[in-house]
């Protein structure tokens, strides 16, 4: 198992959508995937990116505007 | 394991960089959540996928001869929007077709090496766009 950290801070639409989903890509199963971001319609987004692709997402924490995901590939 | 479902395609005739910006965003969106997607270049679409033309393409409104253009721009920047070449290259990464219309190409008098080919997934006609967009889920016109 591997963590993989990717930070979209400062990021807009579409980019943490799509920095989250080229690191599932590259990622093996059982990975974990933790992304750190600032754009606030990324935080419900990438949950519901991994609902569609039937991924768990292991956590949601927010600190000030910072909000970080994790999600098992 | 990752679940892939639905299908995204889109026609992107108006040549408009606002507008591609829309086409691009949604493609993206699309591959980001697990569908497939195409994006169509036709007409004055057709335009953007000539070498260096991507940026090149007016605002759709209040484009004031490019000076609306270069204020949009200059938000977009501020705003720190992805550029155009960046969600080209994120969306062919992410595996998102990009189909020329052939017919275009013979009224522009465009060959296909004045295309970015390397974006380039097949060249086709109504045929292809209706083969792909039948069972889609997400279909618009840009």
């Amino acid at each position: 198992m591997v963590e993989i950290e990717i930070d979209v801070r400062g990021q807009t639409c579409p980019v943490p959508l799509v920095e989250c989903r080229k690191a599932l890509r590259k990622a093996s199963e059982g990975d974990e995937i933790v992304i750190v971001g600032t754009h606030a319609a990324s935080k419900k987004e990438i949950p519901m990116a991994c609902e569609s692709m039937g991924l768990e997402v292991m956590g949601i924490e927010d600190k000030d505007n910072e909000w970080k995901i994790r999600i098992k590939r | 394991m990752i679940t892939m479902g639905g299908k995204a395609v889109l026609v992107f005739q108006s040549g408009d960089m606002d507008k591609l910006y829309s086409a691009l965003i949604i493609g993206n969106g699309a591959l980001a959540m697990g569908m497939e997607a195409s994006i169509y270049f036709t007409f004055w679409g057709l335009e953007r996928l000539k070498k260096s033309g991507l940026e090149k393409g007016p605002l759709s409104k209040m484009n004031f001869f490019g000076l609306g253009k270069w204020m949009v721009k200059k938000r977009m920047k501020k705003a720190n929007v992805a550029t155009l070449e960046q969600l080209m290259n994120d969306y062919k990464e992410l595996g998102g077709k990009i189909i020329a219309c052939d017919m275009t190409m013979e009224i522009m008098g465009i060959k296909r090496e004045e295309l970015r080919e390397d974006w380039i997934d097949e060249c086709g006609a109504v045929g292809t766009y209706i083969y792909e967009a039948k069972d889609a889920d997400i279909s618009l016109f840009i």
